[in-house]
């Protein structure tokens, strides 16, 4: 497989409703700003495009990939069109590396006069518009776990969902403390997440493409995306997948993953860890863009992701480790709960904050450098569908 | 034949409901019926219709599902019909404040996953005429069922046993 890069981004601001804007043009919002970003980015040397659209129903639109891509004048170029559930970006973006990563972008557009085997930039998009989410799933069973193993259920500080410069966290319930160390839930209250328009846009190329047009491309060096049954309750009670820095002794007890924990998560995490060559996660990244569409997916996911053992990921966000300045942060711009969730667009919003991050430009998208992890070298994204049916989880690298 | 000029579609009386003008936004109503089999999964609702909750068992793992499938996602075989126990206990639960729209006049309602004895998967119901702050993991439940079915996953339901 090829190298991949990122080399620009782009986002159409997320926010409750756009009534003077359809999803054709916060798409073109979003993809013009990552092609102003590249001034030697054309249309013409843009190989084709993977859209990133959830469900027909949202805007009561079918093919809608179809559409933006007309809108953004691609067409006839090749365009298809990825789905799954909240990790549809995820997909997406694992889908686009896909693509570049074989060559596929290159070698078979030498038939076209006049663009030929130039094109090798596979851009992305897309946007979602969204009704609500009602993310009520049981998870009093995680502090029955927990507590099984000897562990608590820990608070989860509502500031840093309260802090992002996003100028509007999505309504009232965004900074609630969600967890509680004593009661008999483990996630209460469970606020719903309020849902957003949006769109995303991230463009990738091979190593060459990427050398031509910037002097500040991102590789993508891990991928991987897992699944997990539909249903959770025809979810296993079996062992847990052991990652390289743990060991079955930790888990002994622990059933696996039953209603508590996200197998298609850990998965993800353990062949993109591989992949990138990342032993330890919680010494190898330096941060995360986490989707946290609901706020106990949040602590589960840090467990899923090895960055502490199962049971314990509390004393992960105790230990202020998450925290904007902390050993590894986790959304420092404000995630799923500060920025909303037009799901498709959201696990593509979080490849350009997180390709900003590890180009050192938060200062330059955002107007102000608060929010820029200092030397930022590695970095993870994450993206969930319903209940963690299926997940993926991409590592991102400054050359 | 018509004269140019004479050609027209009739007008009609009926009109759009217009909310703004500047962008255009109107009402557009979406209903649509729906002529849907339940397949495979068929008897699982004639189950219900007979105050029976039916499950299925793998024809060559064993392995039993709490909620039915025709085949096994272990090993891909076929499954059979059982009987599941109209008692179980609650595996986990949720008190849901806000819902989809169907279940929104209902809320708050208790979700629970009931399991049962020597059944690998579990079920997920709603708990009818318990206190919320008093729902706890491995309580014992019992299955009730509507008199009149309406061939929906809501004909059964489940209270705590002291009710039952």
């Amino acid at each position: 497989m090829r190298p991949v890069y990122m080399v620009s981004g782009g986002i159409a601001k997320f926010k409750k409703a756009y009534p003077d804007r359809d999803f054709r043009l916060l798409v073109k919002e979003a993809f013009d700003y990552a092609m102003s970003d590249v001034p030697e980015l054309t249309l013409e040397i843009i190989d084709g495009s993977v859209a990133s659209y959830f469900s027909d129903h949202f805007t009561r639109q079918l093919m809608a990939g179809a559409m933006a891509q007309d809108y953004l004048g691609l067409n006839p170029k090749p365009s298809r069109r990825v789905e799954g559930g909240g990790a549809t970006g995820g997909l997406c973006f694992q889908s686009a590396w896909e693509s570049v990563a074989s060559g596929r972008m290159e070698g078979q557009r030498v038939h076209r006069p006049g663009l030929g085997h130039q094109l090798r930039l596979l851009p992305r998009w897309l946007l979602l518009r969204l009704l609500r989410h009602d993310g009520a799933v049981p998870h009093a069973r995680v502090r029955n776990h927990r507590g099984a193993i000897g562990q608590n259920i820990h608070q989860k500080p509502p500031q840093r969902h309260s802090q992002p410069i996003r100028p509007e966290p999505h309504g009232p319930d965004s900074g609630r403390r969600a967890f509680l160390s004593n009661g008999s839930y483990a996630a209460h209250p469970a606020g719903h997440l309020t849902m957003s328009d949006g769109a995303a846009v991230c463009i990738l190329a091979s190593e060459e493409m990427a050398a031509r047009l910037t002097s500040n491309p991102v590789r993508i060096t891990g991928v991987d995306a897992d699944t997990d049954a539909m249903r959770m309750a025809d979810r296993p009670h079996a062992k847990v997948p052991i990652l390289p820095h743990e060991s079955e002794s930790d888990y002994t007890h622990l059933k696996y993953p039953g209603v508590h924990s996200f197998r298609a998560g850990r998965m993800a995490a353990a062949l993109a860890y591989k992949m990138a060559e990342v032993q330890n996660p919680l010494e190898d990244l330096d941060f995360v863009e986490l989707h946290d569409a609901y706020t106990s997916s949040e602590l589960q996911t840090y467990e899923d992701m090895g960055l502490y053992k199962y049971g314990e990921g509390g004393r992960f966000i105790e230990s202020g480790a998450s925290e904007l300045g902390g050993v590894l942060p986790v959304n420092p711009l404000g995630g799923l709960l500060a920025c909303g969730h037009p799901v498709g667009a959201t696990g593509l919003m979080q490849a350009v904050f997180a390709f900003w991050q590890l180009q050192c430009t938060i200062r330059k998208h955002m107007s102000d450098p608060f929010l820029q992890i200092p030397n930022a070298r590695r970095g993870l994204i994450h993206s969930h569908a319903g209940t963690g049916t299926d997940i993926t989880v991409s590592i991102m690298e400054r050359p | 034949m018509a004269r140019r000029g004479r050609v027209k579609l009739p007008e009609t009386e009926t009109g759009t409901i217009l909310f703004n003008l500047d962008p255009i936004i109107i009402k557009d109503h979406y209903e649509i019926d729906y002529i849907h089999s339940y397949a495979q999964d068929s008897p699982f609702f004639e189950g219900l219709s007979k105050g029976e909750l039916k499950g299925s068992k793998c024809t060559n793992c064993n392995y039993t599902y709490a909620t039915p499938r025709g085949h096994c996602m272990n090993c891909g075989k076929p499954t059979q019909w059982f009987t599941l126990p109209n008692q179980g206990a609650i595996h986990t639960f949720t008190t849901c404040y806000f819902s989809g729209e169907v279940f929104l006049g209902e809320t708050p309602y208790t979700l629970i996953l009931a399991e049962f004895p020597g059944v690998d998967t579990l079920f997920m119901s709603r708990l009818i005429g318990a206190d919320p702050a008093e729902v706890r993991i491995g309580m014992n439940v019992q299955a009730k069922f509507l008199r009149n079915s309406k061939f929906r996953v809501t004909d059964v339901y489940f209270v705590t046993a002291q009710d039952g």
